[in-house]
C-alpha cells in the first residue's frame, strides 16, 4: 500500500482532539488553521491515494492497522478499505468538508464557541471518513454513531436556546431508532454469516442465502431501517427540518452533503444483501419515491429558507434511494456526488444572505437582494438551477436524468413519481430564488461577507455546473459509472439502469423542469397576486397548512409515541418498583423502634428479664 | 438425721436464701444493697453445693464453694469499684437514675 490510508480519518480526529483540549487557549487564527488545515490535508491525502488507486488496478484494497478485539468468531480489525465507492465518498467528504470549514472560518468568526465549533466539525469529518472507509460493519457502526453524536452536538451548538436543544434531542432520538435497527441487523448478519467484514460477508451471503430468503429479507430490512433514520427518509424523516437550528455550515456539511447521505452509502455498500431481498429493494425505491414527493410538497410551503433547503435535501436523498431501489447503484452515488456540491452551495450562499440580514430566515420578508449580494445571488442561482436540473448546463441534470432513466427501466410508477418530483423541485427551487433575490427590496442588508467565504462559493458553484460532465457518455457509459463498476462488480442489474427510457420520454423530465421554472416565474415573479389569490381558497389553505407541517408526521408521532410515554412516566412518577424497597426499609425501621423500647437502661429490669428467662428455660427443660 | 432429709432441708434453705437475694436484687435501688443481695444469691448457690457434697460424701461441694468464694471476692471488688465510680460520676447510687443506656 503506497498511501497511508489511515491518516485520512486520523488527521481530522487528531485536530478535533487538539482543539477540544487546548482550543480555548489558542488564538482564533491558529484554531482556524488547525481546523481547516486538518480536513484540507486529509483531502490532499485522499487525492494522493485516489491517484495511486486510479493508476492501479482499480481493485479494492484493504489496509489493516490492528485487530480491534478478538472474541471467538468476532475478530474485527481497525481496517480501512479503499475501492471506487469509498474513494468517491472520501473525496466528497474531505473536499466539501474542507471548503465548508474554510467558509466557517469567517462565517463563525464572531462566535464565542469558535474552537468548539471546529473541534466538533473535525470530529464529524473524522467519524464520517471512518464510516466511509470502514472495512467491517463494526467500524462502520462506530463511525455511524460518531456522526450521529456530532450531528447532535452541532444542532445544539447554540445551546443557550431551548429550541435548539430540543431540536438536537429530537434528531438524536429519532436517528437512534434507525441506529438500533442497524445494530440488530449487524448482530443478525454476524450470527448468521459469522463475519462482519463487508466484502467477505457479501460473498458468504450470496452463497448461503437464496434470493428472497427470509434471513436476507430481515437483514436488508434492518439495514434499511438504519439508512432511513440517518438519511431522514419516511417514516423517520421528521428530525431533519428541525435540525436546521444549527449553524448554517453545519446544515451544509452534515445535513445536506454528507451525513444524511450515509444511509445511501450504507445501502450501496451492502448492495449484495439488498439484491438478495428483492422485496426490500422494492421497498427502498418506494420509500425514496414517497419521501421525494412528500418532502417536495412540504418544501413548496415553507417560509424559512433553511427549512426549504432541508425538505429539498430530504427530497433529493429520496431520489438517491429511488435509484438504489431500482438497482441503479452508480446513478445513486452520482446523484449523491453532485447533490453534495449544489446543496452545500445553496446552504452556504443562503447563509451569506441570512447572516447579511442578521439572522432573517423568512424568505417572504426578503426580496430584491440580487444587487446587495451579487456573489450570493449568482452562486445561489447556479445551485438552484443544478437542484432543479436545468438541462445540459448543470450537474444536477445529468445525475437526475440517470436516475429517472433507470427508474423508467424498472417501474413506470417510480419514474412518474420522479417526474412529478422534478416539476416540484424546480418550482420550489426557483420560488426561493425569486422570493429572495427578485421583486421589491424590503430589507436593508447589514453586513457583507469577507473574501474567505467567497472562495468556497465560487469553487462549489463551478463544480455544481461541471461535475455532471464527469459522467458524460463515452461510448455507452460515463467515466464515473465506469469507475464505480469496480465497487458493484457482482451486480448484473447495474447495467439496465442506464438508458432505459426512449428518447421521446427522455424529453419529459426536461419539460417538467422547465414547466416548474415557468410556474415559479409566473407565481412569484410576474403575477404575485395569483399566488396570493391561490392561497385564499379554503381547500388550498388546508392543504398548504398540511404540507407546511410536513404532512402532520410530528403531530402523529407526538400523539402516538410521545404523549402516551409522557403519560406513563407521569403515572409512574413515584416509581412503583421503588415502593418495594422503601417499604422494606420502613418495616425494618419500625421493628428497630419496637425492639429499642425494651432497652430501658434500668439494671433491675434487665435482671428481671434474665431471671424470667432462666425460669422459662428451666421450665422447658423440666416439663419437656 | 438421715442424709436425704438433711439434703431436702439444706436445698430448701438454699432456695429460700436464693429467692431472698433475687428479690433484693430486683427490689433494691441502691447499688450497695444490690451488691449485697447478689452476695446472698452466691452464698445460696454455695450452700446448695455444700449440702449436695455432704449428701454424697464428696469433697467436690466444698471445693466448689471455695471457687465461688473467689468469684464472689472478685465480683465484690469490681462491684464496689463500679459503685464508687458511679457515685463519683452520677452523684447517686440509685440504679433507676443511672439509665443513660436507654435505647
Amino acid at each position: 500500500m503506497a498511501s497511508p490510508l489511515y491518516l485520512i480519518p486520523l488527521l481530522p480526529l487528531a485536530a478535533s482532539l487538539l482543539l477540544g483540549l487546548a482550543g480555548s487557549r489558542l488564538p482564533r487564527v491558529v484554531v482556524a488553521i488547525i481546523g481547516v488545515g486538518a480536513t484540507a490535508a486529509s483531502f490532499v491525502l485522499t487525492a494522493w491515494a485516489g491517484s495511486h488507486f486510479l493508476s492501479g488496478s482499480l481493485q479494492g484494497q484493504t489496509q489493516v492497522l490492528y485487530r480491534w478485539l478478538s472474541l471467538g468468531e468476532l475478530q474485527p480489525s481497525i481496517a480501512f478499505y479503499l475501492d471506487p465507492l469509498s474513494l468517491v465518498m472520501c473525496a466528497v467528504v474531505t473536499f466539501v468538508g474542507a471548503l465548508i470549514l474554510l467558509y466557517s472560518a469567517q462565517f463563525m468568526a464572531e462566535d464565542d464557541g469558535y474552537a468548539r465549533f471546529f473541534c466538533f466539525m473535525n470530529l464529524f469529518v473524522g467519524s464520517m471518513l471512518t464510516l466511509v472507509l470502514a472495512d467491517n460493519l463494526l467500524l462502520l457502526y462506530l463511525g455511524w454513531e460518531g456522526v450521529g453524536l456530532c450531528s447532535y452536538l452541532l444542532i445544539g451548538f447554540w445551546y443557550r436556546e431551548r429550541r435548539n436543544v430540543t431540536a438536537a434531542f429530537k434528531a438524536f432520538l429519532i436517528t437512534r431508532v434507525g441506529d438500533t435497527a442497524l445494530l440488530i441487523g449487524l448482530l443478525l448478519i454476524f450470527t448468521q454469516l459469522g463475519t462482519l467484514q463487508i466484502q467477505e460477508l457479501m460473498q458468504r451471503a450470496s452463497l448461503q442465502w437464496p434470493v428472497g430468503s427470509s434471513l436476507a429479507v430481515a437483514a436488508a430490512a434492518l439495514l434499511l431501517g438504519g439508512a432511513v433514520g440517518k438519511s431522514a427518509q419516511l417514516p423517520l424523516q421528521t428530525w431533519l427540518p428541525d435540525a436546521m437550528a444549527g449553524p448554517t455550515p453545519v446544515s451544509a456539511l452534515i445535513h445536506a452533503a454528507t451525513m444524511v447521505t450515509a444511509g445511501v452509502y450504507l445501502i450501496a455498500r451492502m448492495h449484495v444483501v439488498f439484491e438478495l431481498a428483492p422485496i426490500v429493494q422494492w421497498l427502498v425505491a418506494l420509500v425514496g419515491a414517497a419521501t421525494l414527493l412528500l418532502a417536495a410538497c412540504s418544501a413548496l410551503t415553507q417560509w424559512d429558507l433553511k427549512r426549504v433547503l432541508a425538505y429539498s435535501t430530504m427530497s433529493q436523498v429520496g431520489y438517491m434511494l429511488l435509484a438504489l431501489g431500482v438497482g441503479a447503484w452508480s446513478a445513486a452515488i452520482f446523484h449523491l456526488f453532485t447533490h453534495a456540491f449544489f446543496k452545500s452551495l445553496l446552504f452556504l450562499s443562503g447563509g451569506v444572505v441570512i447572516q447579511g440580514l442578521e439572522e432573517e430566515h423568512n424568505i417572504l420578508k426578503m426580496g430584491g437582494l440580487r444587487r446587495d449580494f451579487p456573489l450570493a445571488f449568482w452562486t445561489f442561482l447556479i445551485g438552484a438551477a443544478s437542484l432543479s436540473a436545468i438541462p445540459w448546463v448543470t450537474a444536477g441534470f445529468f445525475s437526475k436524468d440517470a436516475i429517472l432513466n433507470a427508474a423508467y427501466g424498472s417501474n413506470v410508477g417510480f419514474w412518474l413519481a420522479g417526474l412529478i418530483g422534478a416539476l416540484l423541485t424546480s418550482v420550489y427551487a426557483f420560488r426561493m430564488v425569486f422570493l429572495v433575490f427578485f421583486g421589491e427590496r424590503r430589507l436593508e442588508p447589514r453586513r457583507r461577507q469577507g473574501l474567505v467565504t467567497a472562495v468556497p462559493l465560487v469553487v462549489l458553484a463551478t463544480l455544481a455546473v461541471v461535475a455532471g460532465y464527469l459522467n458524460l457518455p463515452h461510448g455507452g457509459t460515463g467515466a464515473f459509472t465506469a469507475l464505480l463498476r469496480g465497487s458493484f462488480l457482482s451486480t448484473a442489474s447495474a447495467a439496465p439502469g442506464e438508458g432505459g427510457a426512449a428518447a421521446s420520454l427522455q424529453v419529459l423530465p426536461i419539460i417538467a423542469t422547465l414547466a416548474g421554472l415557468a410556474i415559479a416565474a409566473l407565481l412569484y415573479l410576474r403575477q404575485p397576486r395569483w399566488a396570493e389569490n391561490l392561497g385564499t381558497a379554503p381547500a388550498i389553505r388546508v392543504l398548504h397548512r398540511f404540507w407546511f407541517v410536513g404532512w402532520g408526521f410530528d403531530w402523529l408521532y407526538s400523539r402516538l409515541f410521545v404523549r402516551p410515554w409522557v403519560y406513563l412516566a407521569r403515572l409512574n412518577r413515584a416509581d412503583f418498583v421503588d415502593a418495594f424497597y422503601t417499604g422494606l426499609a420502613a418495616v425494618t425501621i419500625a421493628l428497630h423502634r419496637l425492639l429499642s423500647l425494651s432497652q430501658t437502661g434500668r439494671v433491675r429490669s434487665y435482671a428481671l428479664a434474665a431471671a424470667v428467662g432462666t425460669l422459662v428455660l428451666l421450665a422447658v427443660v423440666v416439663l419437656r | 438425721m438421715t442424709g436425704t432429709a438433711s439434703l431436702q432441708f439444706g436445698l430448701m434453705l438454699a432456695t429460700v436464701l436464693f429467692l431472698l437475694g433475687l428479690i433484693g436484687v430486683l427490689m433494691r435501688r441502691n447499688l450497695i444493697f444490690v451488691l449485697m443481695s447478689l452476695e446472698i444469691m452466691f452464698n445460696a448457690a454455695g450452700l446448695a453445693f455444700v449440702v449436695a457434697g455432704q449428701r454424697w460424701q464428696q469433697a467436690d461441694g466444698q471445693i466448689m464453694f471455695l471457687f465461688i468464694l473467689a468469684v464472689t471476692g472478685s465480683e465484690v471488688a469490681l462491684g464496689l469499684a463500679l459503685a464508687l465510680a458511679a457515685r463519683h460520676h452520677f452523684g447517686t447510687l440509685d440504679t433507676d437514675l443511672i439509665s443513660r443506656m436507654r435505647g
